[in-house]
């Protein structure tokens, strides 16, 4: 019965294709649509993954995101570094400033001000220059997407200009950075440059990055930072969720990709489903003679979920093809790069095409079963 | 229980039958079988009240003016249709009395189906579709092929086993769907108007073919038919108009 049910489906070419167009269509409207949002999503908190040294973020108690960061006075980091349990503690600046190039465009980038000790904070992967030289004057170094972004289409050439706040600085390393929300240039400088290349602000300490001593839990750790000063402190991937949560709160991004997303569903289920009823409906006589024939209702519903399955793995198949291709020829593009499948991603497209596939053929089972076997005598 | 009255009545021969009287040798025998379609103040009555008895190794051909029930009463004989009164026994069994799944099995079983549209799967080449019976009943593709190869001999399309129904004309269309109810040997066939939409001589090789190789001893033919160059071909004729039986001819044939 299952070989019947297969030939019953492939016999109509041009049907059976478009029976499994529907769902690869459906099968890329979501996986591609679902992977850029959770991957710009990603990118408002990618900042904050790329920090690995230290465990805790400390900042002002009212900040909702690390976009939009007051600063904490000086003396706070003596207070953090004074609670027990802190290993080291370090300042950071983070902030947006616009950055004068040497034809006289400009270009608003991200700049992270590290510790001048320690440059905790710094970039773990140099493309061209060395971290090191960073500690030299004016010194700034930029992401490769940053780089492509200020000088584009030119070759790297270390030792280039720019000014900032009419200060100069010398670019001495391109490193790999996440790509930001802002899609930005990210320039590394010292803390002590940052308060030169920075318009003139009360308070320069964005953030004290911590490090919990040995064997010191960092949630406990957080609280007991919280308690003796005040201030809100995060580890990694809690300040990294805040701010998430931060834009799937307050922008229209997730709506947006929301409907998107609904419409992919939607759409899926309209064309896979209408597609396939109307093969089953075509098909009723056929049904009606097997089950005049000795073929039982269940048997009936085997076929059809069989047929059912088997246009949605291989619509979903190449629909899952189509996507990793889409990624795969979009990572090199500087906009697009970091964006890719998850595999959680994958996982839940595939059940929302088996809700497709299923529900459609909820619909064409509930015909056929209805339907009198006596139609097979009908003209 | 029901099992073992079904084989033995399999190898019980057919008895001679004079007429379509009662007798327990019938392998179809109804009693007051009435239908209504639809709502019972508002419904048509298909069937309003028939007696019959269609005994086995003949083939009775039902005739009547269209729309005075042969195609209601040959779908209640076959079991895809329940009855609204009456008692419908078949091959010893009494659908009544039997569980869906049972009478599916059944069908499958003890039933052949010849329709006039033919209904055959459009994707299956010809020896596939005459096969389906044997595949319903769990046989192995290879072996059911082979055997379904023979019935195609039979009904003179040994040469079009590959063909699909696309390919073939109306007559052997038909051919391909009496092999196909044939190939299980069932001891009923029912066929309705199986030759209606074929033109005369394919008509009557399809006729040809249902007295030559479905009439057996222990299988009983039903034949609905309009079309009175056909009648002939019948053992007896069962007269039917507005959902009764009017008289029952033997037709002796020469
Ligand atoms: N499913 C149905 N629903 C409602 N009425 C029906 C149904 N099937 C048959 N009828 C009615 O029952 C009556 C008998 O129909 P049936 O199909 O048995 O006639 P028939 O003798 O086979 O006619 P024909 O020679 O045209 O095939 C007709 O009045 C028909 O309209
Ligand atoms: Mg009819």
């Amino acid at each position: 019965m299952h070989w019947i049910a297969l030939k019953m489906l492939t016999g109509d070419r041009s049907k059976y294709l478009g029976l499994i167009f529907g769902v690869t269509f459906a099968t890329v409207l979501m996986s591609q649509q679902v992977s850029i949002f959770v991957g710009i999503m990603a990118r408002t908190g990618s900042q904050i993954l790329d920090v690995r040294d230290a465990d805790i973020w400390v900042m002002d108690n009212k900040v909702r995101y690390i976009d939009e960061v007051p600063g904490l006075r000086d003396n706070e980091l003596l207070r953090v570094r004074g609670v027990p349990g802190v290993d080291w503690a370090v300042k950071l600046y983070k902030g947006q400033v616009r950055a004068r190039l040497a034809d006289g465009n400009f270009r608003n980038v991200i700049l992270f001000g590290l510790d001048d000790a320690t440059l905790a904070g710094a970039p773990e992967t140099m493309v061209a220059g060395d971290l090191a030289d960073l500690r030299r004057p004016d010194a700034v170094i930029i992401d490769t997407a940053g780089y492509e972004y200020m000088w584009p289409g030119e070759p790297v050439v270390l030792g280039r200009t720019l000014e900032m706040n009419d200060r100069r600085a010398v670019l001495v390393g391109v490193c790999k950075a996440s790509a930001p929300f802002t899609t930005l240039p990210i320039l590394y400088t010292r803390y002590s440059e940052a308060g030169r290349f920075v318009p003139k602000e009360r308070h320069l300490m964005s953030f004290v990055l911590v490090k919990a001593a040995a064997g010191v839990e960092t949630q406990t750790l957080c609280s007991r930072i919280e308690e003796q000063t005040g201030h809100s402190a995060l580890t990694r991937d809690q300040f990294f969720w805040k701010t998430i949560r931060y834009f799937l709160a307050s922008t229209g991004i997730p709506v947006n990709f929301g409907i998107t997303i609904t419409l992919g569903f939607i759409i899926g289920v309209a064309i896979a489903g209408q597609t396939f009823y109307l093969f089953t409906i075509e098909n009723l006589r056929q049904f009606g003679a097997l089950k005049a024939m000795g073929v039982s209702n269940g048997r009936i519903v085997g076929m059809i979920l069989l047929q059912a399955l088997v246009v949605g793995l291989l619509g979903y198949s190449i629909g899952v093809g189509l996507t990793a291709i889409f990624f795969e020829s979009t990572g090199h593009i500087t906009h697009l790069a970091g964006l890719h499948m998850y595999w959680q991603i994958m996982l839940g497209t595939g059940a929302a095409v088996l809700v497709i596939v299923v529900l459609a053929s909820l619909l064409s089972i509930r015909r056929v079963l209805v339907t009198e076997t006596a139609i097979v005598f009908r003209t | 229980m029901l099992g073992l009255l079904r084989k033995q009545q399999r190898f019980t021969p057919a008895a001679p039958v004079a007429s379509h009287e009662a007798g327990p040798t019938a392998a179809v025998h109804c009693r007051g079988v009435t239908k209504r379609f639809g709502s019972a103040d508002s419904g048509t009555w298909a069937l309003r009240g028939v007696d019959l008895e269609v005994p086995p190794g003949q083939m009775t051909l039902l005739v009547g003016p269209s729309g005075c029930g042969k195609t209601t009463l040959i779908s209640i004989v076959a079991g895809l249709l329940e009855p609204t009164a009456g008692e419908v026994q078949v091959l010893g069994a009494e659908f009544a009395r039997l569980s869906g799944g049972s009478l599916v099995r059944f069908r499958g079983a003890n039933i052949g189906f010849v329709f006039q549209q033919y209904n055959l799967l459009p994707a299956l080449t010809a020896l596939e579709n005459a096969a389906v019976p044997l595949l319903i009943a769990g046989q192995v593709r290879r072996q059911a092929l082979a055997k379904t190869a023979a019935v195609m001999e039979a009904v003179g399309l040994g040469d079009k086993l590959h063909s699909l129904p696309s390919q073939l004309s109306g007559g052997q269309q038909q051919r391909v769907a009496i092999a196909r109810a044939l190939v299980h040997e069932p001891r009923l066939l029912v066929c309705d108007e199986p030759t209606a939409a074929l033109d005369a001589d394919s008509g009557r090789t399809v006729m040809e073919l249902l007295r030559r190789v479905a009439v057996q001893p222990g299988r009983a033919v039903i034949v609905v038919t309009h079309d009175s160059r056909v009648f002939s071909f019948g053992d007896a004729i069962v007269h039917m108009s507005d959902g009764r039986i009017d008289r029952i001819d033997g037709s002796p044939r020469v």
